[in-house]
């Protein structure tokens, strides 16, 4: 598994205040694969996303980038956030180029490059708007095209379509699995909606609830691409796939439930 | 929301009762009696005769340029200490735990008893009123920054780290933007604060300025004087605010108030 782009190796990961969120994770994406990983609200799902990330450092265990242990920041991760991330202050065209400027790109070049992006992800003429003057999906529109401008290698996403509307989600979702497509990264697509899950995702991995979450399955997803995110859902194949993993899902589920109760 | 010329008319109205309330009790006797002495109240008229005859001079341009000069020099230079101060407090946690109590205590402290050792050591020109206004601005204004500094939202951060922003690009694209939001939406106050600085300076010892002006008068028992120098100093504020108004909208486009009150 040296040649994988994130493995994480039996990481455990505890909070200063001494709750321990996740236990002995294995998990290895391999280059150019979609994995989803699902599991109950609050299981751990960010915690195992923040450590690929390098966001925080495990207690146990090691997170190994292209093979390289990871220490501080992953440089070759873009990480899409769950709640706004966007600067309030800089407009859509300036969001998207911080990175490149950042990056020593001169500023011209870089807003030239962001309204590419822009048109990439839809919004052509929203360049001068301020995040607060967009919609939630334009806003993860912005935030896509933010992250992607820099071509990172890793691509983490935290439930970047949670608090979306269901017919924007589908929509984004193709969004996502056309830019995607264009040139197969290492993706974790974290998410508690596991027909998202399967309908976008090579492999969809199901973590147990907190705490001391594990991973408790790892299912290979062998729908076509391309696929539609829209009609997939409509193939039997899906809805098999749907069937299995969601009963092993339901028991952790209600668990979670039952503990919160 | 009421129409904007219903507001200014309802505005006006109340001036014109107040001031008709005011002539009234000073100039026409009821019962034969001044319900409002002129000694004590003077009279509408003559207050406005008194601020024309002013204006038709040219020394109370050279008063309302003082004290714009020490509200200015107050302002910038209050707000250029509390912004660095603020930014090092903020990013340095020692510093911020060491300091507190002094700068608690030092807030806490009613800043016109500072005022007769200010003109000890800077004399009676216009910088002891600029100090005196600097120690009101400066503490809104770091309390504004440090705060802006610490509330970054944690996510917006964590994702500037991400796009690959070091230090100093964070300082510039995310600390500063939101210690300077914090630090405008105070505009109004601070400036406010630099004029009651210049004005109470200028009140408690000075040759110029409109605050000098109110207590000169005062010392003669001029009561026209005295409202003719409140009144002009009352329309100083208001221009000085619709000014800072105007900054603000230009400064926090950004901001979803600030669009909405277009
Ligand atoms: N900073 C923190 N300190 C202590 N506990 C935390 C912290 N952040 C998250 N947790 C806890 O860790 C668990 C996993 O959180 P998280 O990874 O955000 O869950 P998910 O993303 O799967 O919904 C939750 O029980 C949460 O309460
Ligand atoms: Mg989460």
């Amino acid at each position: 598994m040296a040649a994988g782009a994130v493995s994480l190796d039996r990481v455990t990961i505890a909070y200063p205040n001494g709750y321990e969120a996740v236990t002995a994770a294995d998990l290895a994406v391999g280059e150019g694969e979609f994995v989803s990983l699902v599991g109950p609200t609050g299981c751990g799902k960010s915690t195992l996303l923040n450590a690929a990330a390098g966001l925080i450092a495990p207690a146990a265990g090691e997170v190994r980038i292209f093979g390289a242990p990871l220490q501080g920041l992953n440089r070759q991760a873009g990480y899409l956030f769950q709640q706004d991330a966007l600067m309030p202050w800089k407009n859509a065209a300036d969001n998207v180029a911080i990175g490149l400027e950042a990056a020593g790109v001169p500023r011209k070049d870089a807003l030239d490059r962001a309204h590419v992006w822009l048109t990439r992800v839809g919004l052509k003429n929203f360049g001068d708007r301020y995040p607060h003057q967009l919609s939630g999906g334009q806003k993860k529109r912005v935030a896509m095209a933010q992250m992607l401008i820099r071509d990172p290698k890793i691509l983490l996403m935290d439930e970047p379509f949670g608090p979306l509307d269901a017919q924007t989600r589908q929509i984004m979702g193709n969004l996502l699995l056309d830019l995607w497509a264009a040139d197969r990264k290492a993706l974790i697509f974290v998410t508690h909606d596991l027909e998202e899950a399967i309908a976008l995702s090579d492999r969809v991995i199901i973590m147990s609830s907190g705490p001391k979450a594990r991973i408790i399955g790892d299912h290979r997803i062998d729908l076509p691409r391309p696929r539609n995110a829209l009609d997939i859902r409509l193939d039997p194949r899906f809805h098999e796939i749907q069937q299995s993993i969601w009963a092993q899902l339901r028991a952790e589920v209600i668990k979670a439930y039952g503990d919160a109760a | 929301m009421i129409a904007r010329p219903t507001l200014l008319s309802l505005q006006i109205l109340v001036a014109v009762v107040l001031i008709g309330i005011w002539y009234i009790g000073s100039s026409v006797p009821i019962f034969g009696t001044y319900f409002l002495p002129k000694f004590f109240f003077s009279t509408p008229q003559d207050v406005f005769w008194r601020i024309v005859k002013m204006f038709s001079g040219t020394t109370i341009w050279k008063h309302i340029g003082i004290t714009l000069t020490e509200t200015m020099l107050a302002f910038v230079i209050g707000s250029v200490g509390g912004v660095v101060f603020g930014f090092w407090f903020a990013r340095k946690p020692l510093v911020a735990a060491v300091f507190d109590p002094y700068i608690k205590m030092a807030n806490a402290l009613p800043r016109v008893v500072l005022a007769p050792i200010f003109m000890l050591w800077l004399g009676l020109g216009i910088w002891s009123k600029v100090a005196l206004g600097v120690t009101l601005v400066f503490f809104i204004v770091f309390f504004n920054v440090y705060q802006g500094v610490k509330e970054v939202s944690p996510v917006v951060l964590a994702n500037a780290r991400m796009l690959g922003l070091n230090e100093r690009q964070l300082f510039r694209h995310v600390y500063w933007p939101s210690a300077l939001s914090w630090m405008f939406s105070s505009l109004h106050t601070s400036v406010g604060f630099a004029l009651v600085g210049a004005v109470v300076g200028e009140y408690l010892g000075a040759a110029a300025g409109l605050g000098y002006l109110i207590h000169e008068a005062e010392g003669v028992f001029d009561v026209t004087g005295v409202f003719a120098g409140m009144s002009i100093l009352a329309a100083f504020v208001l221009i000085v605010d619709a000014v800072v108004t105007q900054i603000e909208k230009a400064l926090l486009v950004w901001r979803p108030e600030a669009t909405q009150k277009n």
